[in-house]
């Protein structure tokens, strides 16, 4: 029989003999290590704390080879953002653009994904590394192409090219992240419903996308932003003020001569929230386990 | 619960060659169900037990032959026009739904009113003793109540044929052996045509009113339990059905008696007519079949204990045959339990009359001992 009193004193006395418990670290260890995450998180928080000072302050403060917290602090450059200049129509051209580009993202590579996952068809190799290879090609070698393709479709200067536009870069990325989403969820669910009398679309809709919501979140979040913060093809495709997206719009903020630094940070902060807002719905969505309990073995 | 109108199944020269691969997983199988019978497919795995099985779900193609349910021509319908349900391997509950929803969710699909599906989803829970678990996820619940919610949605649309493919596989040893019982009842209750794959013949032999052994892709026999028992048509049946299983061997005919070790075991006539020119026969005996006997004693044969396993109702000794011509593995032998001799004792023994099995060293195809 074992005594539980002398297993007791055995671990007291193994605890003992340890020179140092592992939960305890030495003083230098700890400052080193308390140092670099200080560090770390300065690096990562300053650019945006310095905006959101910046924003705050006058156009001459900032300027200014003084460095200083605050100067003057007030919404002045908000309001003047927001009301007199063409923020407002950028701001939701982009808003009318992003959306547009998630909702159209979403489906297409949800849909795309599921076929990868599920069916057997003649070229599903071929596709797959079709959606591979087009993500090798930088944007600066793609923009004239498609630039050519909108011009003939008389797509510039319109929201619907950048949605276009937007859509090549996002979707093959999000089906191929949604199919090795779509290869987690067993395919016997898939059966399963097809024996109670759903159709293959169906089953996508009731049955495997209520399952995929954290890999739709992702999509979302990344079909969002690659059209909401983009430059490049806003600045090709887009000709007059009125259609500019935000990318684009800060630009003008911002000639060579004469950078209106003031209106530059106070539109960079307004520019995060709608991105901040997205990954705050996206992220709820992030959870693990939602297949758990529907399979074993 | 309303007994649901149960249909024969009936596979005709069914099969299905997987893409890309030249062997059929089901070559030809020939197979009639009656209506209301629980057949078992048992076999190894590989042998196209659960592919026969999921092409009468409708879940795999049928590249050649027809599968009939009742009078019905399937073979090309898609699954949800079958009139089954299907218990899978890892149930395949709906993890979003509760075990409500999962159970009448194919009713819901069906277009049946709201009031209705629950009071049979209720009296299916109430069979399946899921009662307290209705709003539950899947997640909450045990192995055996996902098992169970598995079957409550079989059973709860009332098809004509259930398919189960090996529905215990997942349990643990004890909860397998009641739950066992608990399907067999179940099935017997409602009298609906069960197609149920397993590869444990344990299950198979406890279960089925007819068991189909499949091996290869080819069906190897069909009867039932006991019948495959006895009247084994191949030595693959013979081997596969029993546990432990049959000792089998491939001796030398000499003079209308197989030399089995040093002994020389008689033959039937029928037997030895068979073997013909042959001179060598594949000889089988169950472990229970084996009769204690003394040194000398006609047609018995030694056999030198290796290990003794007294599991308390009943011994099993596992020996080598004494002699020169040894091709037999171990040979086991079922011995009342008090008594039992010690390790590396030498026994005689003989086989019991009836207990001997012969078959053909080449085909393996059950010889007559009559």
């Amino acid at each position: 029989m074992a005594d539980p009193t002398l297993a007791q004193d055995a671990g007291a006395h193994t605890r003992a003999a340890t020179p140092r418990p592992r939960r305890t670290r030495s003083p230098l260890a700890s400052v080193a290590l308390h140092g670099t995450l200080g560090l770390a998180v300065l690096v990562a928080l300053f650019p945006i704390v310095w905006v959101v000072l910046s924003s705050l302050k006058p156009g001459y403060a900032i300027q200014s080879s003084e460095i200083t917290l605050f100067v003057e602090p007030s919404f002045d450059n908000y309001v003047h953002v927001l009301t007199e200049t063409s923020f407002p129509r950028w701001f939701l051209n982009s808003a009318v653009v992003a959306a547009f580009t998630m909702v159209i993202g979403i489906t297409m590579s949800a849909s795309a994904g599921y076929a990868m996952s599920r069916f057997n068809f003649p070229g599903r190799r071929g596709l797959m590394w079709v959606f591979l290879v087009t993500q090798m090609f930088p944007v600066a070698i793609l923009i004239v192409p498609i630039y050519t393709i909108m011009a003939n479709l008389g797509l510039i200067d319109t929201k619907l090219s950048l949605i276009i536009a937007y859509c090549t870069v996002a979707v093959p990325f999000c089906a191929w992240m949604m199919r090795g989403y779509f290869d987690t969820i067993p395919k016997e669910l898939d059966e399963a419903a097809a024996l109670d009398g759903l159709g293959p679309f169906a089953t996508f809709y009731r049955v495997v996308l209520p399952l995929a919501r954290p890999g739709l979140a992702v999509t979302a979040f990344y079909t969002f932003l690659t059209a909401w913060g983009e430059v490049a093809y806003a600045i090709a495709f887009i000709q007059t003020d009125e259609n500019l997206t935000l990318g684009a719009g800060l630009q003008q903020f911002v000639p060579r001569f004469n950078p209106q630094w003031d209106s530059l940070t106070a539109g960079a902060v307004l520019i995060t929230v709608p991105a901040a807002l997205v990954f705050f719905f996206a992220q709820k969505h992030l959870v693990a386990g939602l297949t758990a309990g529907g399979t074993k073995g | 619960m309303s007994t649901s109108t149960s249909s024969s199944v009936t596979f005709s020269g069914a099969t299905r060659i997987y893409p890309g691969s030249d062997r059929p997983a089901v070559d030809a199988l020939d197979l009639h169900i009656e209506a209301g019978e629980f057949l078992v497919l048992v076999g190894p795995s590989g042998c196209g037990k659960s592919t026969s099985l999921r092409m009468l779900a409708g879940l795999e193609e049928v590249d050649a032959g027809q599968i009939l349910i009742g009078d019905r021509d399937v073979t090309h319908l898609r699954p949800k026009d079958r009139d089954i349900a299907m218990v899978f391997q890892n149930y395949a509950l709906y993890p979003h739904m509760t075990v409500a929803e999962n159970m009448g969710f194919a009713l819901k699909i069906a277009g049946v009113d709201k009031a209705t599906v629950r009071k049979q989803v209720e009296e299916a829970a109430a069979i399946l003793d899921l009662a307290d678990y209705l709003d539950r996820k899947p997640k909450a619940l045990s192995g055996g109540q996902r098992q169970r919610v598995a079957m409550g949605r079989a059973i709860v649309r009332q098809p004509s044929v259930f398919c189960m493919d090996e529905p215990l596989s997942n349990l643990d040893a004890k909860l397998r052996v009641s739950t066992r019982t608990q399907i067999a009842s179940l099935q017997r209750r409602l009298g609906t045509t069960t197609v149920y794959v397993t590869h444990d013949q344990v299950e198979a032999m406890t279960m089925g009113d007819r068991v189909a052994v499949l091996k290869d892709g080819l069906l190897q026999q069909v009867d039932t339990p006991l019948g495959l028992y006895e009247k084994p048509a191949n030595a693959f049946v013979a081997g596969f059905i029993g546990s432990p299983a049959m000792n089998l061997g491939t001796f030398s005919v000499v003079d209308g008696h197989a030399r089995i070790g040093d002994g020389l075991v008689p033959l039937p006539r029928s037997t030895v007519e068979a073997v013909g020119a042959a001179g060598q026969v594949q000889v089988g005996f169950r472990p229970e079949a084996l009769l204690p006997a003394s040194e000398g004693d006609p047609g018995s044969f030694a056999v030198q204990a290796l290990v003794v396993e007294e599991l308390g109702s009943d011994a099993f000794l596992y020996g080598d045959l004494v002699g020169d011509d040894l091709r037999a593995d171990h040979v086991v032998v079922r011995l009342p339990p008090r008594g039992v001799p010690q390790k590396g004792e030498t026994v005689w023994f003989t086989v019991e009359p009836g207990g001997l099995h012969a078959f053909d060293v080449e085909t393996g195809a059950a010889l007559p001992t009559h």
